[in-house]
């Protein structure tokens, strides 16, 4: 599904400022993976993400999406095909937009012309059977504006915002750390729920080991810019917190 | 204040929403105060008034209309593809449009149409009342447009555009191209400002080239002054606050003229409206702050 091949991203090159981001990092996704990426601050985790989002491009290196060469692919035309949650749980949603029409811009049919007007009550109708899986009551409060409601029912709304058309590519940048301990285990259950029921391809990059080893089919510890560990299966069966919390030190 | 003057209040206001009506969808909607909207209201009057001169006035108006969808795009272009700061693109095209509004008027900075056939004066022949044609072509305008800029906040393109002002990060995330909602956005605040420039010119008979100076400030005083009446809620409800707000800030402009303030300090009058209307919030907080400190010496002291 995504293929990295040698991406390298150097920021601030030729000054005193310069730093490599992503050295030669190489990366195949097949179908349907769940892929869990932790690492220390500055280890090239959210660069990664960035990189392949789009919000710049790499210095060398192609990407490739689902058999898509989207190298220079601009980043909202990427967006038609990953979805994306920051950690900031403000990031995702329009603040002064209602939740029906936040989700009306995630919702993108091909049928629905751009001068449309309102949202059809067949839109809405899905909406609110969407929002009723949530299970946080939102689907009574399709005109509250997003502003008002919590971060983990904001996060939650995003993190539907970005499946609703199921996306080729879910990325899942810290998306519960801002969040309260509760309000973060249900966006969580959420999230494994939603990417069990469409398969979707995922990355999520996490500072929680415990779940970095719980979630997901594979794990990579990235350290400096490079892939550092690349687990899954067996091997990864046998890891334990404790052993991957102490390679974390050695290599950090 | 007399009839006379307050009609007059009214109808310049009716017609000045809808330059408030531009800053509202530049400043409220996409979150910068485009100071190209100066430049697209006298770019408006001056092709407004030589299309009247020429004898097409209804042309004029609607090609004025086109000036400030171009001066929009050119500011749109700066903005986003050549990342001009906003503030800086805004005021670059207002300087620039100086010049292309004096080409228009073919090198006058003047153009009177006192004794030219204009769209009102048109009017007034038909309903035999000069009064009656400066109130329906302004309310008219002002109803079409209003309602057009209602529905388009809630077609799916209108929306993206509402959402760019309100999370871009977010746009991009869910792939709105925030290039073309801000070029969308701007053209249609530019045309709002431009339209409404090309009504004054026909209204008041005349174009000027200086005549956009200010503007913004005038527009943003008639917005708060909007908001600060009626809260801000939805759009529908925004717009129609904006419009009331131009109203109220004519009919203070001509309450103030009639006590023979020169009109020369009412621009200052203007600054200090939108000043004290934004600062508010921060003012009201240095105050609560102030109390607090008070109440805590005055406990500590007595324990």
């Amino acid at each position: 599904m995504l293929k990295l091949e040698n991406i390298c991203k150097t920021f601030h090159p030729g000054t005193s400022n310069q730093r490599i981001a992503l050295d030669n990092v190489s990366l195949e996704l097949p179908k349907g993976d769940f892929v869990t990426i932790v690492g220390g601050n500055g280890a090239g985790k959210t660069t990664l993400m960035n990189a392949i989002s789009g919000v710049f491009l790499a210095d060398s290196g192609r990407i490739i999406l689902d058999k898509r060469d989207i190298t220079f692919t601009s980043e909202h035309r990427r967006a038609r095909h990953i979805g994306r949650l920051f950690q900031d749980p403000m990031k995702g949603t329009a603040p002064n937009m209602t939740i029906a029409e936040n989700l009306a811009l995630a919702y993108k049919h091909a049928s629905e012309s751009g001068f449309r007007i309102g949202i059809g009550k067949k839109t809405l109708a899905y909406f609110q059977e969407q929002l009723a899986q949530l299970e946080l009551g939102l689907e009574d409060r399709m005109k509250t504006r997003m502003g008002l409601l919590s971060g983990g029912q904001r996060q939650a709304v995003t993190l539907l915002m970005a499946t609703i058309c199921t996306p080729k590519l879910l990325m899942l940048d810290e998306h519960t750390a801002a969040l309260d301990p509760s309000a973060g285990e249900k966006v969580l259950r959420l999230t494994q729920e939603i990417i069990r029921r469409d398969k979707i391809t995922t990355i999520m990059v996490t500072h929680n080991i415990t779940s970095a080893l719980a979630l997901g089919n594979r794990t990579i510890m990235m350290e400096n810019g490079k892939i550092a560990l690349d687990i899954s299966g067996d091997e990864r069966q046998d890891m334990t917190v404790e052993k991957l919390t102490s390679m974390f030190r050695l290599v950090i | 204040m007399t009839f006379v003057a307050f009609s007059g209040a009214v109808q310049l206001g009716l017609i000045f929403a809808l330059l408030a009506l531009g800053i509202f969808i530049v400043y409220r909607i996409l979150g910068v105060p485009d100071l190209t909207v100066e430049g697209s209201f006298a770019a408006g009057a001056s092709v407004s008034a030589m299309l009247t001169v020429a004898g097409r006035p209804f042309l004029g108006l609607a090609l004025s209309i086109v000036a400030g969808v171009v001066a929009g795009m050119c500011t749109a272009f700066l903005q986003t593809k050549l990342r001009v700061q906003p503030i800086l693109a805004g005021i670059l095209v207002m300087m620039a449009s100086f010049s292309a509004n004096l080409y228009i008027m073919g090198g006058r900075p003047n153009i009177p149409l006192l004794r030219e056939e204009t769209l009102f004066t048109g009017l007034a022949d038909r309903f035999n009342s000069v009064q009656a044609a400066r109130f329906f072509l302004p309310v008219v305008v002002i109803i079409l447009s209003a309602a057009a800029l209602g529905l388009f906040f809630h077609t799916r393109l209108g929306l993206a555009v509402r959402a760019t002002g309100d999370n871009e990060e977010m746009c991009r995330a869910s792939s709105i191209n925030t290039t073309f909602t801000k070029f969308v956005g701007l053209a249609i605040g530019n045309a709002f400002a431009a339209l409404c420039g090309g009504l004054v010119a026909q209204y008041q008979g005349f174009a000027d080239i200086n005549m956009g100076f200010g503007m913004v400030v005038v527009a943003l005083a008639s917005l708060i002054i909007g908001e600060t009446i009626f809260g801000r809620r939805g759009v529908i409800w925004n717009i129609g606050a904006v419009i009331v707000g131009a109203i109220i800030y004519r009919i203070i402009w001509a309450w103030a003229l009639s006590f023979r303030i020169d009109p020369a300090n009412l621009r200052a009058i203007s600054a200090l409206i939108v000043a004290a209307a934004i600062s508010y919030p921060a003012v009201k907080n240095m105050w609560t702050v102030a109390r607090l400190k008070r109440n805590a010496r005055r406990d500590g002291r007595h324990a």
